[in-house]
C-alpha cells in the first residue's frame, strides 16, 4: 500500500495546524484519538487499486488534489440560497451544514420528542460528551481505512442524533451538506452520530448537493448504533456536481432484534466510494440494503459493501442496480462475511446492471466469507442492455420507442425507489431519476 | 381490412413464409393453424412488426395502408393488436401506468380526448371483471409473476381495454386448462363485431371450439396449404397435419 507522498504530507501538516488551532476549545479529550487517527493515516496513505478493496477505484484524483481544509465560512447563504434542495412534503427536522460546518441560521433542529437529541457534533463535543465517549470512533475502523483515518482526524462537525430508549422521532431528520464553490479546492470531514436506544426509531436523510461547480472533496463518516429492537431508516443521496469528490462510510453497530435498512441513490459526483458496513452484533437483526446508482459522462460510482453477520438468525438483503451511460465506470461490491457462531444466518445479495452506451463500464464483485455452517446465502449479479423484448412489447400497445424506452428505465430504477418507505422521499427521488433520464420530460407528462 | 400478397419473410438466414396469401374482411374471424415451425407465429409478429424477421418479398396492406413500412407503435394506434404468444414480463413498470401510457397514445392518435387518471380506473376496473381477473393485479408490475394463465387473459384484457380493429392471436391457448381457455374465448367473443377482424392462430383445435372461426387456413411449410371453413379445424383435429406435411411445397389447395 504505497502513497502518493506529497499529498500524505500535506495532510500531516495540516493536522499539525489543526491541532494547535483546536487548542482550548473543550476537545482535549478527543487528542488521543485525533493522534492515533493520524498516525495510522501516515502509515496507511491513500489507497491505491493494488489493495484488493480498491481494485476498481482509482483515488489519484483525490490523492493528486491539493486540497485545503475548509476555514469558517464567510460566504453567509440565506433561506432561498437552498430552498432548491428542500424535499417537498418533508416537514421534519432539517440541519444544515454549509462547507462541513453546521449552518443554524439555516436550520430548523426541532420540536422534536421529548428526550430525543438532534444537534449538530460541535455542539455534541461539549454537550453529550458522555455519550460520544461512549460511542465516537468505536465502530469506523481508522485502523483499517486511510479515508476513516484521515475523517477522525480531522472530524470537527456533522450531525448528531440520540434518541432515548422507547422513543419515536416521528418526522425525518434531514441533514444537507452543501458546498459551495470556492477559490482553492477545500476538503471537508463530514462526521455523524447516530445513536438510537433500545426499542427507539428514526429516519435519517443524509443529503450532499453542490451549490456552483468546484472541485472539493467531502470525506463523510456515520456512525450508527442501534439498540435492541430499535428501528433505523438512513438514507444517503448523492447528487453533488460532476466535479465533486465523495467518499462515504456508514457504519452500522446493530443490537438484537434490530431493524435497519439503508437506500442509497448516488447521482451526482465526479468520483463517488459509497462503503456500507452494517455488522448485525446482536440476534435476530435484520438488515436491507438498498441502492442505486445512476452515472453518465466520466463519473465513477463505487458502492462497497460489507456485511458482517456476528451473531445468529439474522437476515440481510441487498438489492443495488446500476444505469451506467457515457464513459461511466460503476463497480459493486458485495462482501458478505458470516461469522463463527452466526447461525441461521440469512444473506441475500443481487446487483442488476444496465449499460446504455458501449463505452460505459461495470464491475460487479460478490465475495462470501462464511465461517459458519448452517447458513443460508445467496448471491447474483446480472449485466445487461435494455430488453429488447420488453421494448417490443411496449410498442405493439401503442407507445413511441423513446417513451418505451424511458419507462423501462425508470421502471429498473423504481425497483429500488419502491423499496423506500417514506413516501415525500420516495417520490423526490423519482422526481430526481426522471430529471435524471434523457427522456424524464416525457415520462413527466405521461404521469 | 387486411391483405396480405404473396408474403416472403426470412429470419436467421432461413426463408420462413414462402409467399403467403391471405385475405381478411371486417366482421370476420379467421383461424391459422398449422404445426410447430410452420411459420404462424412468424406470420403473427410480422403483423405486429417485430424487427428481427425480414421481410423479402410481397406486401401486406392494411386498411388500404402498407403495414410494412409503420413503426410497430403506428400499427398499433391504426388498430391492430397481437396477443403475445409469451407476454413479456417488465419488473418495474406498473400495470397501471403502462396500460394509460398505452390507452393514451392510442385514443390520442384516434383524435380522442385522453383520460385522466380517474376515468381510466373507471373504465379498466370494469374491463377487468370480464376476464375474471384480480383488480390487484394492477398494483403489480407488467406480467411479473404472473401465472402463465393470468398473463394470456392479460392479453385478451389489454385488447378489451385498447379496442383494436385488427386482434391476432398468437397461441394464446397454449398451456391453457379448460377454465382459462373458456374465460379468454368469452373475452374475444366478446369483442367480436362487424367493425373488427380476429386472426386466431394456433397448434390445436380446442380453442376454436369456444372461439368459431368463419375461416380456416392450414399453414404448412410457409405456406397455406388449404383454406377452408369451420369443418376444416375438425378434419385436422382428426386427421393431424402430417398429409399435409413433406410434399406440402407442391401443391396449394393440397392434394386430396
Amino acid at each position: 500500500m504505497t502513497a502518493v507522498t506529497p499529498a500524505k504530507d500535506r495532510y500531516l501538516e495540516s493536522f499539525a495546524r489543526f491541532e494547535q488551532a483546536t487548542t482550548g476549545n473543550g476537545q482535549e479529550w478527543l487528542r488521543p484519538v485525533r493522534q492515533a487517527a493520524i498516525a495510522r493515516f501516515a502509515e496507511l496513505g491513500f489507497p491505491t487499486p493494488r489493495d484488493e478493496d480498491w481494485r476498481f477505484t482509482s483515488v489519484a484524483p483525490i490523492a493528486q488534489t491539493s486540497f485545503k481544509r475548509a476555514e469558517p465560512s464567510r460566504i453567509a447563504l440565506a433561506p432561498r440560497d437552498i430552498e432548491q434542495f428542500t424535499v417537498p412534503g418533508l416537514k421534519g427536522v432539517q440541519l444544515v451544514f454549509v462547507n462541513g460546518r453546521y449552518a443554524p441560521a439555516l436550520s430548523s433542529p426541532g420540536p422534536l420528542s421529548d428526550g430525543a437529541t438532534v444537534s449538530s457534533l460541535a455542539q455534541a463535543f461539549t454537550d453529550a460528551r458522555t455519550v460520544l465517549e461512549q460511542h465516537l470512533a468505536r465502530y469506523a475502523d481508522y485502523a483499517r481505512d486511510g479515508f476513516t483515518a484521515l475523517n477522525t482526524a480531522f472530524m470537527e462537525d456533522g450531525a448528531f442524533v440520540h434518541v432515548p430508549r422507547g422513543r419515536v422521532v416521528e418526522t425525518p431528520v434531514h441533514l444537507l451538506y452543501v458546498s459551495t464553490a470556492t477559490a482553492d479546492p477545500i476538503v471537508t470531514h463530514p462526521r455523524n452520530l447516530i445513536v438510537l436506544e433500545e426499542d427507539s426509531q428514526a429516519v435519517i436523510i443524509e443529503d450532499y448537493v453542490s451549490l456552483g461547480a468546484g472541485v472539493y472533496f467531502s470525506n463523510a463518516i456515520t456512525e450508527a448504533v442501534v439498540g435492541q429492537n430499535g428501528v433505523l431508516d438512513h438514507y444517503l443521496i448523492e447528487r453533488e456536481s460532476h466535479q465533486a469528490f465523495n467518499i462515504s462510510t456508514l457504519r452500522v453497530e446493530q443490537g438484537r432484534s434490530s431493524n435497519v435498512a439503508s437506500h442509497t441513490v448516488l447521482l451526482g459526483g465526479a468520483l463517488v466510494r459509497n462503503n456500507v458496513h452494517p455488522v448485525m452484533a446482536g440476534e435476530g437483526g435484520d438488515c436491507l440494503i438498498n441502492g442505486l446508482f445512476m452515472a453518465t459522462g466520466r463519473q465513477h460510482m463505487d458502492n462497497f459493501m460489507r456485511v458482517e453477520h456476528a451473531s445468529p438468525h439474522c437476515d440481510s438483503r441487498q438489492f443495488y442496480h446500476g444505469i451506467l451511460d457515457g464513459q461511466s465506470h460503476g463497480v459493486f461490491s458485495g462482501r458478505i462475511i458470516v461469522h463463527k457462531d452466526a447461525q441461521k444466518t440469512d444473506a441475500k445479495q443481487t446487483n442488476k446492471n444496465l449499460l446504455l452506451s458501449e463505452e460505459a463500464q461495470i464491475d460487479s464483485k460478490p465475495q462470501l466469507e462464511i465461517y459458519a455452517d448452517d447458513v443460508k446465502c445467496t448471491h447474483g449479479a446480472t449485466i445487461g442492455q435494455i430488453d429488447e423484448d420488453a421494448i417490443f412489447y411496449l410498442r405493439c400497445r401503442g407507445i413511441a420507442l423513446e417513451a418505451a424506452r424511458a419507462l423501462l428505465l425508470f421502471g429498473f430504477a423504481g425497483e429500488s425507489l419502491q423499496r423506500m418507505k417514506v413516501e415525500p422521499i420516495r417520490r423526490h427521488l423519482e422526481g430526481l431519476v426522471r430529471h435524471w433520464l434523457p427522456q424524464g420530460k416525457m415520462l413527466e407528462e405521461a404521469r | 381490412m387486411l391483405e396480405i400478397k404473396n408474403l416472403y419473410v426470412r429470419a436467421g438466414g432461413h426463408e420462413i413464409l414462402k409467399g403467403v396469401n391471405l385475405r381478411v374482411n371486417a366482421g370476420e374471424v379467421h383461424s391459422i393453424m398449422g404445426p410447430n415451425g410452420s411459420g404462424k407465429s412468424t406470420l403473427a409478429q410480422v403483423l405486429a412488426g417485430r424487427e428481427t424477421y425480414e421481410v423479402t418479398g410481397g406486401e401486406v396492406i392494411y386498411e388500404g395502408k402498407n403495414l410494412l413500412e409503420m413503426a410497430p407503435e403506428e400499427r398499433a394506434r391504426e388498430g391492430v393488436f397481437m396477443a403475445f404468444q409469451y407476454p413479456v414480463e417488465i419488473p418495474g413498470v406498473g400495470s397501471a401506468q403502462f396500460l394509460k401510457a398505452a390507452l393514451n397514445a392510442i385514443r390520442k392518435a384516434r383524435g380522442l380526448e385522453e383520460l385522466d387518471a380517474m376515468e381510466f380506473l373507471t373504465l379498466v376496473k370494469q374491463r377487468i371483471k370480464v376476464l375474471g381477473m384480480d383488480e390487484k393485479l394492477l398494483h403489480r408490475s407488467v406480467n411479473e409473476g404472473f401465472s402463465g394463465g393470468e398473463k394470456k387473459r392479460g392479453e385478451i384484457f389489454q385488447m378489451a381495454l385498447l379496442e383494436p380493429r385488427l386482434c391476432i392471436m398468437d397461441e394464446t391457448d397454449s398451456g391453457l386448462d379448460i377454465d382459462a381457455l373458456k374465460i379468454v374465448a368469452k373475452g374475444v367473443n366478446g369483442l367480436r363485431s362487424p367493425e373488427r377482424a380476429i386472426i386466431v392462430v394456433t397448434h390445436y383445435q380446442r380453442l376454436l371450439d369456444y372461439i368459431v372461426p368463419d375461416y380456416v387456413h392450414v399453414l404448412v411449410d410457409g405456406r397455406i396449404v388449404r383454406s377452408g371453413g369451420k369443418e376444416l379445424a375438425l378434419e385436422l383435429e382428426e386427421k393431424g397435419y402430417a398429409r399435409f406435411e413433406g410434399g406440402a411445397g407442391a401443391a396449394a389447395p393440397a392434394r386430396r
